[in-house]
């Protein structure tokens, strides 16, 4: 089968350990208004230079091979991002399988939007989620995201719930996810989620406006001030107190 | 830094470049005296380097720890007449010439119009060379197929191996003496010349030693009107280390570093070699007297570290002699090429960084000095914070140091036939250029504009830029039937110009061997005085010959494109594209577009693209390698540009990669500026698809945003990049750390970014000095890295 890629990066090495290869997924049932690749949202694309690539199971790895020296030499890998992988569950599921199989170290960056069914499938490939964790107020979150956070929450209890290898990625967005109150909240449902203890809180930056702009949508933050690091360490104090392996920066 | 070392290097790095007529007017006045004839050349030419020894003036300066300068004071540059005579016209230029100019004052141009010039006019030894070398050299030499790099500086390109700081010129002249005592005249023909040979490298060593003892003179002189205690006892010790070194072997860390530069003095002053002269393995040949002395309480590494500064402004005082010409735009920049090399292995294959090898890495970030160069040598044996604290340095965006594979250079001089221990003795000097330090000689002949060739063969021989047939008749490509036809076209021409190449190379050699020996540097290279044979002629351990290609990239994407679009999609006719690339694409835009945008090229880890860089290597490897040169040695072939690929660009047209006439090419084994757009880890695949333990250096440019490095995940990432290029046998990589910018602002106003240092190619060197051509393609390039 084929899978619908926008993008693939090569030496990241800021989606999970080591040095990677990150194959963004086409295709996000969100639609943040932060988010740093609106070209990956529809399902897809064809302007100002963004487009989709089908691929299939052998093409992409073949492109994941390429970069093995790489990954072995830094105990890298591949990560899975997006958009959103698990739309694509299928194809993501046969890729884990297939870099499994090879020893190729998976990360899997979600928003964490699926059904129940599938996630449940899916969630003994990966090596490692990557798990955004965004607002706790489901009325915010609608808000924001655009979606519901119930299935999202869900999700996170299985992944607790059967110990996996989680980071929970919050994105400080000033005066939106930063909030006094959205962080007790997230605290508050962690306590409740023994197995998850590794935080990494990602300061906000405009970067992405450039990509709006270019893709003629508007971008809904303009304006609003890029990342305040006393106010970002302060939070990360905050969860340090609160007992969580924290990182700050991407 | 403290204030003295603060006070040198500011002096250092204000002085104006000044022509200095000393040497030439101390040269022509030997030359016309009693003293200079009836000797053979070798001594006549060893008298002649002891007469500038003896008369030159010495310079001590205020705060100095470590003396000797080559002219009269820091940046004054001396000529070579005997090499290349400058005119007055040229005299003019180097005066009013915005980058890389000397300044030339009235009396310099007056010893000039009246003696120099007279005497020397028609008798240089440039003058002898374009003589001899044939038409179809000087034709395709002009065209810029070729360079040459023998014309206005002399054979050099070597480095000072770890014997030389073992012993003295007095064991040397020991050496000396014993080598004449076996000479065999009953059955060996060239005793006489040997021994005329020897003598004049006895005089030679006499002639070093003078020079020292005329600044322990010089030293005792400022003495007597010292008031200041402090400084008092430093001169007396320094007194005391001219009158030791370097006479005898040096005892002290202060004494080895006032031997090399003596020594350095000596090969600089003799001739203008290449890559003037080279300490080499700095850290190791000083750790013994570091350590021992640090023991002993008789240095501090504070102490230490200020001895190495004193060190690095002598070199920064030493900007290349004035360059002229093609062999200006082939090496525009102030740099000569002195390159230290930190980390490595040791002779027994150990890991030999040391605490030394941090000190020096503490002096490099702390000097940011355009002179010396610097390099770590990394080898699998090294510790990963070696190779990140080097990295740190590399952060701060001066382009230093650069970053070396000891395990393939180790393996580079293996299949060229060395011993083991004088290959992990050895590194990498110049640019790139792998060498075994102290006992080779090996001789950088030219660039070789590998793209040329091409544009040779889309036109059937004729240069398309004046019309004149300087190639092989290999056929009009529009009858072409398969790329293979092509090929064997190309590999036709190629190999006729590497013929004229080689045949020019043989008698240019010859020339230098016989009438420009190098008697002083043939002391300190390993088997001269036994062999009793010039390093110019061969009396090295080591004798290898390179000819160095340039535009790897370029050539590459301009093969692949054209088997890409007239072969497997035929896009469009041989017709139609030599066509475009006459009209230098105007009114063929959409085809410049397909090229440029929607065609394979190298540096993305494309095998389509990659094989005819395979494919290219290969032919250029065969060509060359193994062939004899005139020394007994062999040539070999390495990659690296200096600043070739801008004038080799000049003088090519439009070309099938998309490139338009006149643009620079790709520099050492980097991608076309801007066709890599997967990022380092495909750069790297891509130029790592060559073979580089066959060749004697390859040169690989990648860059970076200073925010890339700015954190310890950063560093460690960009060390693992490093480790995984050399675990495919990379040669060399280094780092421009920059932003567009910086650069455009240091390009609207320079005044403001005097000290802003970007790596070239092979060696860094100041932005505001580089031509408006040059900047510009470094902000192309950062600008590219910027966007990915």
């Amino acid at each position: 089968m084929t899978g619908f890629i926008s993008n693939i990066q090569r030496f990241t090495i800021h989606d999970g350990p080591g040095i990677r290869l990150t194959v963004f997924f086409q295709g996000c049932p969100l639609s943040c208004w932060w988010c740093h690749n609106p070209e990956c949202i529809p399902d897809f694309i064809n302007s100002n230079g963004f487009t989709v690539k089908e691929f299939n199971e052998k093409q992409l790895l073949g492109e994941i091979r390429k970069e093995l020296l790489f990954m072995d030499e830094s105990g890298g890998g591949v990560t899975f991002s997006g958009g959103e992988p698990l739309k694509q569950p299928d194809f993501l599921k046969n890729m884990l399988i297939a870099c499994r199989e090879e020893e190729i170290h998976t990360v899997v960056d979600t928003s964490g939007l699926a059904a129940q069914k599938i996630f449940d499938s899916l969630m003994d490939f990966p090596d490692l989620f990557l798990f955004d964790l965004k607002i706790i107020e489901d009325i915010l979150h609608r808000k924001y995201t655009g979606v519901s956070n119930r299935l999202i929450l869900k999700n996170l209890e299985t992944l607790n719930n059967h110990n996996k290898n989680v980071i929970i990625r919050v994105p400080l967005v000033p005066g939106i996810t930063d909030t006094d109150e959205n962080i007790s909240n997230i605290i508050h449902l962690l306590s409740g989620l023994p197995n998850l203890r590794k935080i990494n809180l990602l300061p906000y930056h405009a970067m992405a406006e450039s990509k709006y702009i270019r893709l003629n949508i508007p971008y809904k933050l303009s304006g609003i001030k890029t990342t305040d690091e006393v106010r970002d360490n302060k939070i990360k104090e905050i969860f340090l107190r609160a007992g969580f392996d924290t990182s700050l920066g991407g | 830094m403290n204030e003295r070392i603060n006070n040198l290097r500011e002096n250092s790095l204000s002085a104006e470049p000044v022509m200095s007529h000393q040497r030439a007017q101390l040269l022509t006045e030997f030359y016309q005296s009693q003293d200079a004839k009836g000797h053979s050349i070798p001594v006549m030419r060893a008298l002649a380097f002891k007469y500038i020894m003896e008369h030159k003036k010495i310079c001590v300066m205020r705060g100095e720890l470590i003396v000797g300068e080559r002219g009269e004071f820091p940046k004054s540059t001396p000529t070579y007449p005997e090499i290349v005579l400058h005119s007055l016209d040229d005299l003019e230029k180097l005066d009013k010439r915005k980058k890389q100019f000397f300044k030339v004052n009235e009396e310099t141009r007056k010893i000039y119009r009246e003696k120099i010039i007279p005497y020397w006019e028609g008798r240089t030894i440039r003058d002898k060379m374009f003589r001899e070398l044939s038409d179809e050299w000087k034709e395709a030499y002009e065209a810029g197929v070729f360079t040459e790099f023998l014309e206005q500086r002399a054979p050099g390109h070597t480095v000072i191996g770890k014997d030389s700081f073992k012993k003295g010129f007095l064991d040397i002249k020991e050496e000396i003496a014993l080598a004449i005592s076996r000479l065999d005249f009953v059955n060996d023909p060239l005793a006489l010349d040997k021994k005329e040979e020897l003598i004049a490298m006895d005089i030679s060593a006499d002639a070093i030693m003078a020079f020292a003892q005329r600044h322990a003179k010089k030293i005792e002189m400022i003495m007597a009107e010292e008031k200041d205690d402090e400084r008092l006892k430093e001169l007396r010790e320094m007194h005391q280390n001219c009158l030791n070194v370097p006479a005898h072997a040096p005892q002290t860390f202060w004494e080895a570093l006032q031997h090399y530069w003596f020594i350095h003095q000596g090969v600089v002053t003799e001739l203008n070699p290449w890559d003037s002269f080279n300490p080499g393995r700095l850290d190791q040949h000083l750790y013994p007297f570091y350590t021992r002395e640090i023991e002993n309480g008789t240095l501090t590494k504070e102490r230490a570290k200020e001895l190495l500064m004193a060190f690095w402004v002598k070199f920064n005082n030493h900007p290349a002699p004035p360059k002229m010409g093609v062999t200006l735009k082939e090496s525009s920049t102030y740099t000569d090429f002195s390159l230290i090399n930190v980390g490595g292995v040791k002779e027994d294959g150990s890991d030999a960084v040391n605490e030394l090898s941090y000190l020096i890495l503490d002096v490099i970030e702390e000097m940011r000095l355009l002179q010396p160069s610097s390099m770590v040598q990394l080898s699998k044996k090294n510790p990963d914070r070696f190779i990140k604290r080097a990295l740190k340095i590399v952060k701060t965006g001066f382009g230093q140091p650069s970053i070396f594979n000891t395990d393939s250079i180790i393996q580079e001089m293996l299949r060229q036939g060395k011993r083991i221990e004088d290959a992990r003795n050895g590194g990498a000097s110049g640019c790139v250029e792998t060498g075994a330090f102290g006992n080779e000689s090996y001789i950088l002949t030219g660039y070789f504009n590998i793209p040329k060739i091409l544009e040779l063969t889309l036109f059937n021989g004729v240069d398309p830029r004046t019309g004149k047939t300087l190639g092989l008749k290999t056929g009009n490509p529009s009858d072409f039937k398969s790329f293979e036809e092509l090929m064997t076209a190309f590999e036709r021409q190629l190999n006729h110009f590497i013929d004229i190449k080689i045949q020019g190379n043989n008698l240019i050699e010859q020339i230098w061997a016989k009438y420009l020996p190098a008697p002083f540097l043939s002391t300190l290279i390993n088997d001269c005085i036994p062999n009793g044979k010039d390093y110019n002629a061969g009396g090295a351990r080591y004798n290898t010959n390179y000819i160095q290609g340039v535009g790897l990239g370029s050539i590459t994407d301009e093969l692949t494109a054209i088997k890409y679009h007239i072969f497997d999609r035929k896009s469009f006719s041989f017709d139609t594209l030599i066509a475009a690339l006459k009209a230098n694409f105007d009114d063929y835009e959409e085809i410049e577009e397909m090229l440029l945008n929607h065609t394979p090229k190298f540096g993305n880890d494309d095998d389509y693209a990659d094989d005819q860089t395979r494919r290219v290597f290969e032919l250029y490897f065969k060509a060359i390698d193994s062939r004899p040169n005139t020394k007994g040695g062999v040539y070999r072939i390495n990659l690296l540009p200096t600043t070739s690929h801008i004038y080799f660009g000049s003088v090519i047209g439009a070309m099938p990669d998309g490139r338009k006439a006149k643009e620079p090419l790709s520099e050492g084994i980097s991608p076309v500026q801007g066709a890599d757009r997967n990022g380092p880890t495909s750069v790297l695949k891509s130029a790592a698809k060559i073979d580089h333990l066959r060749t004697g250096g390859t040169l690989l440019n990648q860059k970076f945003t200073p925010s890339f490095l700015s954190d310890n995940r950063g560093i460690t990432s960009v060390a693992q990049l490093i480790r995984t290029y050399f675990k495919m046998d990379g040669h060399h990589i280094q780092f421009n750390v920059v932003t567009a910018q910086t650069l455009r602002d240091a390009q609207a106003k320079p005044e403001k970014y005097r000290d802003l240092i970007v790596r070239v190619a092979g060696y860094s060197d100041y932005f505001v000095d580089l031509t408006e051509e040059l900047q510009n393609e470094i902000i192309r390039r950062t600008e590219h890295e910027n966007a990915v």
